[in-house]
């Protein structure tokens, strides 16, 4: 569709306009945390204490780590269910490890973490290999990692009171002022969002994403490389749920399911393509942060916890819809 | 010169599809230094071959060499290190990555586990240049063009260190600047311990570039003919089987029965159409029975005219069908009005490619094909095997999935869809893009004879003899604009060049005596 003498032309103005489009869609999402957050300090004097601020930095950290990792697959245009059982599923091995078995801290941590990757690991082979659709795969993984949690922990929490330090992960304050748990979201995000952009990791799942086909054909192994990608979310479930352990100081064994639908919408919110190709790490982290935001700032204007679900219902589909606009105008 | 060893030779491969013969016992030998070209009817089995070649198919029976040494490349990246690149007929590009992400797909250039980017761009950049592509590497590929696309798949094909370059049908999306382009990378390409394989339905082409031609029919090898002492009539003749009359403007047929603009009812008035974009004040009358051609040179805006026309792009101006002014707001409105748009982009916007044969055909005449709201799937049936035989659809079954048949039989599924939908407008953009000198035929006898049954055709190409041949008149345009009009029976290539170079105000005194 182009001619020689206007193809330069046309490519500096698509790039320029690409530019401005990433930019934007950061800036829009921002845009709408600033907002709400606005709304919030006019519509409750409690909101902007920092007590609150801190609760709700606390409350975006654990879904905000199940949606770094849910980012990748969600980029790869997969869907990963198991994330909320499968952190709960963390959360009660590092119980075992810690608590029951009386292993060191350090093994009980990386023990979580490595509990996390298995999940993701064999969601990966499932979905690499047997070729199952991931909705199926990981529908499958939430079911049994919820059914391992109840069985292994005997359907009753494990405590941590026993487990010196274990609850400091979460709620010390290496920087005064700032929970730990908090820090290590912000940790992970970097490390998450180097990855999507910089290692081959992440390269190829937006490749995937954006054509699977075509990348194997490029000589990518895609299979392998999927199951990489689910193992990378998957060690993010792991660390969701070795911080979800610590902050509660036990592991829930009942906890988890819905947590998956929070991270995913978080993930959307923060302008991710189902459909996949399309991802930033960035954008899901404003997602999280305006999900907890949202519920933080409708419970404490007194909201009924049943409206304030309708709520965030509502701003999911604002949220979707503005970024649909926004690409619409760009095409 | 027959005992020094073949570049790349293929001896009696034979390959099957559930119910098709794709190949059977097949030769094919590339020397070295030569650009080989590679013809066949759609479906003759061209692109499993060259399939084989790449490692994306094994052979059933039968053996490759590379330099007289066997082969089987396990996949394409396989066949990259053995040094055969392959530029495919369907685009395999990853649209959300950029340009340079693209080429070097697999094979990014890292630093502590961490891609260089900046380093993808700089060889991107490095590679643009050597070849003359006017492209900006950090360019989500997105954006571009479907030619730009094709310039993307070229340069990633190029960037290997690769003997043998295979190229399946490359020219079909490209201008004829851009072909010129393509041929001097070949050119440059070629040497004595090179090869290139060519596939091509454009015959000139193939005289242009090629040293030899291997032509297959039916998935069978049928003769390997030196392209300079060999006549085009003779190439085609080996390719159908029969001899077949081309390039001749059937004048009765058409000019007799469509007599065009005096006195037949107007059937669609376009008036001061115009797009934020490109679009300026574009107004033409299409009538009753005629058969009018758009030309102009790529990015003239006629595919954005059909596009403004349906609905699909926004638009100002006024369009009437029968006379009634109409507001198409979306592709929908323009079925509803009796337009239909075939578009240039078969794979983006034609086919439900993972679906078959009969639901394609069924997608947009379903309203009319349902009893109390169930889909009657046996019409649907009996419809689309009537259209397989009709267009000659070379498929073993109607309910054969859309992706497995060949690149031109897709293109006449995406035909036959409209077909059903009977439109009484019929908006056809690059009709004949990838498809065999006998099935263009096919569809030019079929256009001519929509036309005489009353239908009313637009006809979007950039082939120029196409145009001629089909169109009552000929409306051609210049950088979103209408330069001008001609009557088909009195325009030559000259005139729609002279119209279609006629730029803005600031260059109208070039002259433009050389593009004919
Ligand atoms: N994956 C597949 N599954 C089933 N049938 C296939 C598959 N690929 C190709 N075929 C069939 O094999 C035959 C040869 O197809 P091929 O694509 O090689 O033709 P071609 O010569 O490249 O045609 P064209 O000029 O239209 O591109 C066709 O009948 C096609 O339908
Ligand atoms: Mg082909």
């Amino acid at each position: 569709m182009t001619t020689p003498s206007t193809t330069t032309a046309r490519t500096e103005r698509a790039a320029t306009r690409f530019g401005n489009r990433q930019q934007l869609q950061q800036i829009l999402a921002f845009a709408g945390l600033v907002v709400i957050f606005a709304f919030f300090s006019f519509a409750s004097p409690y909101f902007l204490d920092w007590a609150n601020v801190k609760g709700i930095l606390l409350a975006t950290a654990v879904t905000g780590i199940m949606a770094l990792g849910a980012t990748f697959v969600i980029a790869t245009g997969g869907i990963d269910l198991s994330v909320g059982t499968g952190m709960t599923l963390c959360s009660v091995m590092t119980g075992v490890f810690l608590a029951n078995l009386g292993l060191p801290l350090v093994v009980g941590v990386l023990g979580g973490l490595a509990i996390g990757a298995l999940i993701g690991l064999l969601n990966g082979l499932n979905v690499s290999y047997l070729r199952l659709p991931p909705f199926i795969a990981t529908l499958a993984m939430m079911m049994v990692a919820q059914g391992l949690s109840l069985v292994i922990s005997g359907t009753k929490p494990i405590y941590f009171s026993d487990v010196g330090g274990f609850d400091q992960l979460a709620a010390g304050e290496l920087v005064p002022g700032l929970p730990n748990a908090v820090l290590i979201f912000f940790a992970a995000a970097a490390i998450a969002g180097v990855t999507l952009s910089k290692t081959l990791t992440g390269r190829y799942a937006l490749s995937i994403g954006s054509n699977e086909e075509a990348t194997a054909i490029s000589g990518v192994d895609v299979r392998r490389w999927k199951v990489v990608i689910y193992t990378v979310a998957g060690l993010f479930t792991g660390l969701a749920g070795v911080v979800m352990a610590s902050r509660l100081n036990s592991a829930q064994p009942g906890l988890g399911l819905g947590y998956e639908l929070e991270a995913i919408a978080a993930v959307v919110i923060g302008g991710t393509s189902l459909r996949g190709g399309k991802a930033t790490i960035l954008g899901t982290v404003i997602g999280a942060l305006i999900m907890a935001t949202l519920t933080n700032g409708l419970r404490i204007m007194s909201i009924p916890q049943e409206w304030q679900k309708v709520a965030v219902g509502i701003v999911i589909v604002l949220a979707v819809y503005a970024d649909i606009l926004r690409r619409g105008k760009e095409a | 010169m027959s005992d020094s060893p073949a570049l790349l030779r293929a001896t009696g491969v034979s390959k099957s599809f559930p119910g098709v013969r794709a190949l059977d016992d097949v030769h094919l030998d590339l020397r070295h230094g030569e650009v080989l070209a590679l013809v066949g009817e759609n479906g003759a089995g061209k692109s499993t071959l060259l399939k084989l070649f790449s490692g994306i198919y094994r052979p059933d029976e039968g053996a490759m060499e590379l330099d007289g040494a066997p082969m089987s490349p396990s996949g394409p990246r396989q066949a990259n290190e053995l040094g055969i690149s392959v530029i495919h007929q369907e685009f395999h590009l990853m649209p959300d990555l950029t340009v340079a992400q693209n080429i070097f797909i697999g094979r990014e250039p890292r630093r502590a586990g961490l891609i260089r980017d900046d380093e993808l761009v700089r060889r991107a950049g490095v590679l643009f240049e050597r070849l003359g592509i006017p492209l900006d590497p950090r360019q989500p590929v997105s954006h571009l063009s479907v030619a730009g696309q094709q310039m993307v798949e070229i340069a990633k094909a190029l960037s290997f260190d690769a003997r043998v370059l295979i190229m399946d049908e490359p020219t079909a999306a490209l201008t004829e600047t851009e072909v010129d382009t393509l041929f001097r990378i070949v050119r440059d390409f070629v040497s004595p311990r090179t090869g290139v394989i060519y596939v091509s339905h454009r015959m000139d082409e193939i005289k242009e570039i090629s040293d030899r031609i291997t032509v297959l029919r039916d998935g069978r090898y049928v003769d390997t003919l030196p392209t300079a002492s060999t006549a085009t009539r003779e190439v085609i003749a080996a390719m159908v089987g029969r001899q077949l009359e081309t390039g001749v403007r059937p004048g009765a047929a058409s000019s007799g029965s469509a007599p065009g603009a005096d006195g037949r009812e107007v059937v669609l008035s376009v008036r001061g159409l115009t797009t934020r974009k490109l679009l300026r004040d574009v107004s033409f009358e299409l009538h009753r029975g005629e058969i009018l051609g758009f030309a102009g040179l790529m990015g003239a805006g006629r595919t954005e005219v059909a596009r403004a026309v349906i609905g699909a792009d926004r638009s100002t101006g006024a369009v009437e069908v029968q006379g009634r002014a109409v507001r198409i707001r979306n592709p929908a409105d323009a079925v509803r009005n009796g337009i239909g748009y075939l578009s240039e982009d078969r794979k983006r916007y034609g086919l439900l490619l993972d679906q078959d044969v009969v639901r394609n055909v069924m997608l947009s005449a379903l309203p009319g094909m349902t009893r109390a709201g169930f889909v009657r799937d046996a019409d649907g049936r009996r419809v689309a095997a009537e259209m397989v035989d009709r267009l000659a659809i070379r498929t073993p079954s109607v309910t054969q999935t859309a992706k497995n048949l060949s690149g031109g039989n897709q293109q006449k599924v995406v035909l036959a869809k409209w077909l059903v939908r009977d439109c009484d407008v019929l908006i056809v953009d690059e009709p004949t893009r990838g498809i065999d000198v006998g099935a263009k035929d096919e569809i030019y006898g079929l256009l001519t004879s929509l036309a005489a049954q009353g239908k009313s055709i637009i006809v979007i190409s950039s082939e120029l003899p196409e145009v001629l041949r089909l169109a009552d008149r000929v409306v051609v345009m210049c950088e979103g604009r209408v330069t001008g009009t001609l009557v088909g029976a009195d325009a030559t290539q000259h005139d729609i060049m002279e119209l279609a170079t006629r730029f803005g105000t600031d260059r109208s005194l070039v002259t433009t005596g050389d593009s004919a």
